[in-house]
């Protein structure tokens, strides 16, 4: 059982978040990268199902040299090998067409991925890789059991759970509970020390979109308490100041 | 008392968010892998210490369920090499893997400091092949506890006078005397004891629960590292087979190595405690409003704060600087015993500061202060006393020895 993991690094959830270039371009200065917590979430599921099954996980990156640092963690908490594509992650058709290149002639039972990065939120990879693999695909899962050349996954639906059956290879996007993440110990990261941490150059530009323009949310603004008996000055308010009834 | 872990994890509603203060950007001085062992370190501690270690102090239980998962994180000898199970990595990483125990508990950094630098560190370092490969794959993974018996009833700072003794009696020798204030007794499988021979030569040997006469009673009643368990060993005519005497190492200079190794922990460890004080006190004094606006935004808080942040810079400084001089092997015991003392005492001043800082929510278990202020109390006295490393400075400066 051989797994890919697609691996994304995003800014540390406490980033305090600025732009440069003429707010077109985020501020990385100082920014502390982590791994996509989803992405954390396959790759922890992954290395349970080989651990149980035997195989390789092998976790892959689109991205520059800075995120090394992101894919030795991942290295850390025991996958096996990792590539990286030397080429910054502009958006997900990029992304999802460099990871195909990239793997062209490897064969993955499993190619999981997190169900969205938490920077951009685009959640277009898992989607867009499958369709590109010729993979089926099966998105936001809590659960995921392999059995023999099938795998089982569970998604929440609005109001309930689905069960859902399909054929390896195929591709599945982790969300929360899927797993509990593991904290990697030290004899792990000395391990990756030399573990192979492949850099291949991308195979192209594949990008379909532009960043035009980013900008901060407002400020928000204080709290305005209003006294529990006086519920129609709190109408008032919603109704002439803020517009919202 | 028995506590339930597991359920005071699952109702633990306080949410630890500390992060560390870096205003002289030390962590450009690291390594990325130094960062995350520091991460990785962290973050179990806050997961499994944090929400418990109110309760363990409370009612001066030692979790022991967390032997096994120190281990397994790798807390225990991480600078020794990994074919006897340790880490293999440097000192700095220890040093940040015990500054984030400590963050924890100092009671908790205790374990490991003794478990890495008072058990593996002499055998790996004076032990025959045979005791490394008996002894330290079982200390590191925490399958055994041990610890380590130098100071005795009636010979603290003053250890070559210890009473402690062993005799010949064939293939074994004969041991007598007791050992006080020992982290780890009560629940140790081991335990590294120094005593004399015949000649009165101090001697290392490593003894096992379970040989006759050998007993570890629990020391009660302490107010500081109550999360920790410390206990006496107490020998009468224990019989030890002369293959579990340390071959490489007779006199003091054998108990000596190893207390500098745990004091260049130490000096890491104490800077987790203030920064976990400090921490708290800035939050506090962010949130906490009187007379009309947020405590921090008065000039004597203002004064505190400023002070604890400067301590704790300069004190990363000396240990991140002393850490890569034990890199390099030339660390001195005077380097050491500067650095561990400063650190310990400014911890001690960051508590008690923080503590005035928090007002009477400062002795309240529901923050780390009191406890850590309290602990630093045991940590400011044990692995040489606080008078003690200003004669091992006072001698390196002069030239001449005061302690007699």
């Amino acid at each position: 059982m051989n797994i890919l993991v697609c691996l994304s690094a995003v800014p540390d959830t406490t980033t305090k978040i600025t732009f440069t270039d003429n707010d077109t371009k985020f501020n990385t200065d100082g920014v502390q990268f982590i791994i996509n917590p989803y992405d954390e979430l396959a790759l922890t599921k992954a290395l349970e199902i080989t651990e149980a099954k035997g195989g390789e996980v092998t976790v892959i990156s689109v991205g520059e040299a800075s995120i090394d640092p992101v894919i030795r963690k991942a290295l850390a908490i025991g996958a096996h090998k990792a590539i990286r594509i030397d080429t910054a992650a502009k958006d997900g058709m990029h992304v999802a067409q460099s990871i195909k290149q990239a793997i062209e002639g490897q064969s993955f039972d499993l190619i999981l991925t997190g169900r969205e990065s938490i920077d951009y939120n685009g959640g277009q990879v898992a989607g867009l890789l499958s369709e590109l693999m010729d993979m089926s695909l099966v998105n936001v899962v809590t659960s995921i059991e392999v059995e023999g050349d099938s795998v089982t996954a569970i998604r929440d639906i609005d109001g309930g759970r689905e069960t859902v059956s399909a054929s390896l290879p195929c591709v599945l996007s982790a969300q929360k509970e899927l797993c509990e993440p593991r904290i990697p110990n030290m004899r792990g990261i000395m391990q990756a020390r030399t573990k192979p941490l492949e850099v291949i150059a991308p195979a192209g530009d594949y990008t379909k979109t532009d960043y035009v323009g980013y900008e901060l949310p407002p400020a928000k603004e204080g709290v305005k308490l209003i006294d529990a008996a006086n519920a129609e000055e709190l109408i008032d308010l919603l109704r002439s100041e803020k517009k919202l009834i | 008392m028995e506590l339930d872990f597991e359920s005071l994890k699952a109702q633990n509603n306080q949410v630890d968010d500390f992060t560390h203060p870096d205003f002289y950007e030390i962590d450009n001085l690291l390594t990325e892998e130094h960062k995350l062992i520091r991460y990785s370190v962290r973050s179990w501690v806050k997961k499994e210490i944090s929400p418990i270690i109110d309760a363990c102090c409370q009612e001066a239980t030692f979790p022991q369920h967390i032997v096994p998962q120190l281990g397994d994180i790798g807390c225990f000898g991480p600078q020794i090499p990994s074919e006897y199970g340790g880490g293999g990595l440097d000192y700095i990483s220890y040093g940040l893997a015990m500054q984030e125990l400590e963050r924890g508990d100092s009671g908790i950094r205790s374990t490991a400091s003794v478990q890495g630098s008072l058990v593996m560190y002499p055998i790996f370092k004076f032990g025959s092949e045979e005791q490394k490969q008996k002894y330290l794959p079982k200390l590191a993974s925490g399958e055994f506890l041990g610890s380590f018996g130098l100071t005795e009833p009636n010979h603290g700072s003053d250890p070559g006078s210890m009473e402690s003794n062993f005799k010949d009696d064939g293939d074994h020798v004969i041991l007598n005397g007791a050992k006080m204030w020992i982290s780890n007794s009560p629940f140790c499988d081991i335990a590294v004891v120094w005593a004399k021979n015949e000649a009165g030569i101090v001697h290392g040997l490593i003894v096992e629960r379970g040989m006759e006469g050998f007993t570890t009673p629990t020391t009660h009643k302490k107010w500081s590292l109550r999360a920790s368990a410390t206990g006496e060993l107490v020998f009468d005519n224990v019989r030890v087979p002369k293959e579990n005497i340390l071959p490489n190492v007779k006199g003091l200079k054998g108990p000596l190595t190893c207390l500098n190794s745990a004091r260049y922990g130490i000096c890491w460890g104490a800077i987790g405690a203030a920064m976990d004080c400090y921490h708290t006190a800035v939050k506090y004094a962010k949130e906490r409003t009187q007379f009309g606006k947020p405590i921090g935004g008065f000039q004597l808080q203002q004064k505190k704060l400023s002070e604890m942040l400067t301590e704790i810079t300069k004190a990363q400084l000396l240990a991140w600087r002393v850490g890569t001089l034990m890199n390099d092997g030339k660390a001195t015991p005077a380097q050491i015993s500067m650095a561990k003392r400063n650190n310990v005492e400014i911890a001690l001043h960051v508590a008690r500061e923080s503590r005035q800082i928090l007002g009477g929510m400062g002795i309240s278990g529901d923050y780390p202060i009191m406890r850590h202020m309290a602990n630093l109390e045991s940590v400011i006295t044990y692995e040489g006393t606080h008078d003690i490393h200003l004669l091992i400075l006072g001698m390196e400066i002069t030239g001449e020895n005061a302690f007699v």
